[in-house]
Formats: structure tokens, sequence, C-alpha cells
């Protein structure tokens, strides 16, 4: 690994952590990107971006259970919704070619993020 | 009290999302706030701790399929951790609505970004498909100006 390279890993990294950290979520949104232009091939990034997120989550996710912030019942439901939902969009995945989605996700994003302005 | 099937439909739609990975909490956190009323902070921590069981069956399967590179892990994960945990520790110190209103700057940032990828990936494929039709010369040139 060059130094180049490892002086781009610690920035990503710098950034993927305040981001995620902060706002809960989002960092892996930086992270495949980062590790796309660090030269790993799609499948990698999409890979190596989630054990990255993995630690990242449990120590964020510490700190906010210290500060008073989690509430058990509510996030057992979500997540087994979200469990449910991950395996479908995975199935789905394979039999979608066109990035008709992607559109539809950037406008509902944009939507939500506009609304939550106001 | 929000029932059950409400937050169940709710991270169902996250994690459909999330697994076509397109960031599925980006999503999760705005349906849980704007759509069931959960305060900012718990929104995000529901995020953080939903992610964790998806994410280790995600990572078991990647692994069996050595798709992780994992010198990079290495690397990135020092700088990653310690952020990630001030930036948490930051969190906690700022008031609900400002953290909703910094959040929803976050998700427009985001969408602009999402665009941009779509846009390009649109323009690739286009160029894909356009190459092979001019090389075969399939319409006659009169009907090209149109």
């Amino acid at each position: 690994m060059t130094a180049k390279k490892v002086c781009g890993l610690l920035t990503a990294g710098v950034f993927i952590g305040v981001i995620n950290g902060f706002f809960g979520g989002g960092g892996g949104m930086i992270c495949v990107p980062a590790l796309l232009l660090l030269g790993l091939s799609n499948k990698q990034a999409q890979a190596t971006a989630i054990l990255i997120m993995l630690p990242i989550s449990i120590a964020s996710a510490i700190v906010y259970y210290t500060n008073g912030f989690v509430d058990w019942n509510t996030v057992l439901y979500v997540a087994l919704g979200s469990v449910v939902g991950g395996v479908l969009g995975a199935y789905l995945l394979k039999n979608l070619s066109n990035n008709v989605l992607q559109y539809i996700f950037a406008f509902v994003v944009m939507a939500a993020g506009i609304r939550m302005l106001f | 009290m929000i029932p059950w099937y409400f937050l169940i439909l709710g991270g169902l739609a996250g994690g459909l999302v999330g697994g076509m990975g397109m960031g599925g909490g980006t999503l999760l956190i705005p349906i849980l706030t704007m759509f069931m009323g959960i305060e900012q902070h718990l929104a995000q921590a529901i995020n953080l701790l939903v992610f964790i069981p998806t994410g280790i069956i995600a990572v078991i399967i990647h692994a069996k399929n050595k798709l992780i590179d994992y010198k990079v892990f290495g690397v990135i994960i020092i700088p990653a951790i310690a952020t990630a945990v001030g930036a948490a520790l930051l969190v906690g110190q700022l008031k609900s609505e400002t953290l909703r209103l910094i959040f929803a700057i976050f998700l427009i940032l985001i969408s602009l970004f999402e665009l941009f990828q779509a846009i390009r990936t649109s323009v690739n494929n286009k160029k894909k498909i356009t190459k092979p039709i001019l090389k075969h010369n399939l319409y006659p040139p009169r009907n090209r100006d149109f």
C-alpha cells in the first residue's frame, strides 16, 4: 500500500466517522465512493464499506445509549422490518438493471430534506 | 405510542432501500421522524442499532465470497472510530431542533450527490447503447437530423 493511499484512507476515515457519528447513518454513502476512488472494484467497495460501517455504528450506538437516546422497544420492531426489507431489497436488486431507482431515491431524499427544513 | 406494525413498515422501507445498496438509513431516519414523530436523536440511534444485525449477515456473506479488503479496513477504521465517537458525543449536546435542521441540510446535499451520480450513470449507459447503432449505420442519413 502506497503512502498516498494510506493518507487517502485516513482522510476518508475521518469524514466517514464524523458523518456516521453525527447523523447516525449515511457513512456508507460517503464510504463506497471513497473506496472506489482509492481503486477498489465496485463489489469490493460495497462489501468493505459494510465491514467498516459495522464497528463505527456499534461505537456510535454505545455513545447514543449512554446519553439515553435508545428506546429498545422501538428498535426491536424497526429492526425486524429492516432485516426482512434488507433481504427483499438484495433479492430485488438482482432483477433491476436500470438506474430509475437511483433517480427516485435522490428525489425522495431531497423532498424529505426540504420538508425537514421547515 | 406508535403502533408496532407502523414501526415494522418503516423498518421494511429502510431495509428495502438499504438492501439495494442505496443508503437505507438516509431514508429510515426521516421516515421515523416525519411520519412517526420520533425525536431526532432517538431516530438516529435506532438507525445505528438496526444496521448491526443486517450488517453482520452481509459481512459474513461478503467474507465468504472473498470480497472484503481487510488492509483497507485496517487503515480506515482507526480514524473513523475515533471521529465517530467524538461526533456522537457532540450530538448529545445538541438540541433536537438544531440537529434536525443540520440533518435536513445533510439530506439535501446527499440527494444532490445521488442525482449527479444517477445522471452520470444515465450518460454512460446512453453511450453504450448508441455506439453500436451508429457503427452499423441502421438509419439512413436523411432521418438523422431530427
